[in-house]
């Protein structure tokens, strides 16, 4: 049916036809969901926040702890296995806020627990996260840098 | 006498008879279409072992078993075991192969690996090489998930093209002589690469190998696709399906009549699967248990069975590489 090597236009018209044949994001669903939760775990963050802010805390303060509770949520959510399941439905809007960089985190540490302390959870702990953090900080830099020479 | 036929495929001379299978699969599988045909279903994906990989050769090791015994046979009488799964350097297959004492050759020909080690087997009972073999392969969802893609915790959207790893193993016992169905031909496959490069995407990057094995199936053989009551691939899924039945209709050749892919047989659409079932053991649970079954009845007395491998591994597409994708056939005839 194919030649040797398929040739660049027959590849093309057989990736074309996949195209055709994919089956279709659900694009109004992806984003009500993404919506809805990310919107909630905001909320709860919120909460928190005016929760610390009524302690006498500013609301610059309040970020801190209010920041560390929604880091535990996630982690102990991810260790019942329920935030997969949430992150399955809820795309990004699970995975953007800081609990799904939590997520990411505590996943590969349960995952690779069994590759024991050091070379499991040690190295493959920052497996998702690694690469946030690496580009998150570089770009951190970059931007103080320029935010340094205006003045 | 020459038993090659064509470009690529084999005739046997004295058709291995398929005497015994077994299979096992896990909670989600068993929940799916097929409960029926399931010897054994576990209660979770780790079933008491410490891990996955353990689990998935344990699995092995009891499928193995499983089909030797429902054989009458023991384990002394096999003389060859060919067998294969998913993970790096066959994990489960070595440790699942070190309980049984039989002489062992590993296969990797990823998805693929159930037709091609049926089909190894053939040629070793027809060659006169022994007098039985046992097939067998493995694969689970949660290794597999962890070895190709994201720790299983985390939380990820899957795209609809994928398709879900099977947790599951088969295994058949392939004999010189016996009852059952026997398996009369053979076509090896060649790699097919159409320059796909999303690995969620395996079912369609398989389907033109799937598509070729298929055509030089019936080229070499001199069959057309009517000679069989049914045509089985391993795991192209729903997309992928789809694509072989396109390859054809442009040949102008029509498919749908008779063919059906094993990976869109395992799971319910409320089961959140995506595009169907994957993984070496797609093909084989859905062999072991279903087809055998109903050529044992007679209900089928002619399938071809299309093993479908996609061939790339995780370091060649982070280097932005294309999947080598690869199928093999074999003819089982009652």
């Amino acid at each position: 049916m194919f030649d040797k090597e398929v040739s660049q236009a027959e590849q093309e018209k057989y990736q074309e036809k996949f195209e055709q044949l994919k089956p279709k994001t659900p694009i109004l669903k992806n984003i009500i969901w993404a919506f809805v939760v990310g919107g909630l775990i905001c909320m709860l963050g919120q909460f928190f926040t005016n929760y610390f802010v009524s302690l006498g805390f500013t609301p610059k303060e309040a970020g801190g702890p209010t920041s560390v509770i929604l880091i535990f949520l996630s982690a102990f959510f991810t260790g019942l296995g329920v935030y997969d399941e949430l992150g399955r439905r809820a795309g990004a809007g699970s995975i953007v806020p800081i609990t799904g960089f939590a997520n990411s985190i505590v996943a590969p540490a349960m995952e690779f627990k069994r590759e024991g302390y050091v070379f499991g959870i040690g190295a493959k702990m920052f497996i998702i996260a690694g690469p946030v953090l690496v580009y998150g900080i570089s770009t951190a830099i970059i931007i103080g840098f320029i935010y340094w020479l205006r003045l | 006498m020459n038993k090659k036929r064509g470009q690529q495929s084999i005739i046997f001379s004295s058709p291995p008879v398929i005497t015994s299978t077994a299979n096992i699969v896990g909670p989600m599988e068993g929940e799916g279409h097929l409960t029926e045909f399931y010897d054994k279903i576990l209660e979770d994906t780790l079933d008491g072992n410490p891990s996955w990989e353990k689990c998935e050769s344990k699995m092995m090791e009891w499928a193995i078993n499983t089909a030797v015994t429902k054989d009458n046979s023991i384990l002394a009488d096999i003389d060859y075991v060919l067998a294969g799964d998913l993970l790096n350097q066959l994990m489960s297959a070595h440790f699942a192969l070190r309980g049984i004492g039989r002489p062992f050759l590993g296969l990797y020909g990823a998805c693929s690996t159930m037709a091609e080690s049926m089909l190894l087997g053939s040629t070793l009972i027809d060659g006169c090489f022994g007098n039985k073999v046992v097939a067998a392969v493995s694969s689970h969802h949660d290794a597999a998930e962890r070895q190709y893609r994201f720790p299983t915790e985390q939380g990820v959207q899957r795209p609809m093209v994928a398709q879900w790893t099977v947790t599951g193993s088969g295994a058949a016992v392939i004999s010189a002589i016996g009852n059952g169905p026997r398996i009369t031909a053979a076509t090896v496959g060649k790699i097919v690469d159409m320059g796909l490069k999303d690995p969620n995407a395996m079912g369609p990057a398989m389907a033109p190998a799937a598509a070729d094995t298929l055509w030089h199936h019936f080229e070499d053989c001199g069959r057309q696709p009517n000679y069989y009551d049914m045509i089985y691939t391993g795991d192209l899924g729903s997309v992928g399906k789809a694509l072989v039945i396109e390859l054809f209709k442009a040949k102008g050749i029509d498919l749908s009549s008779n063919y059906e892919d094993c990976g869109c047989m395992i799971f319910k659409d409320d089961q959140d699967a995506h595009a169907g079932a994957s993984g070496c053991a797609s093909s084989a649970i859905v062999f072991t248990g279903y087809i055998y079954k109903l050529l044992m009845q007679q209900k089928l007395r002619r399938v071809l069975f299309v093993g479908t491998g996609s061939l790339h591994s995780t370091t060649s597409y982070q280097q932005k590489d294309s999947m080598p994708c690869i199928a093999h056939a074999v003819a089982i005839e009652t």
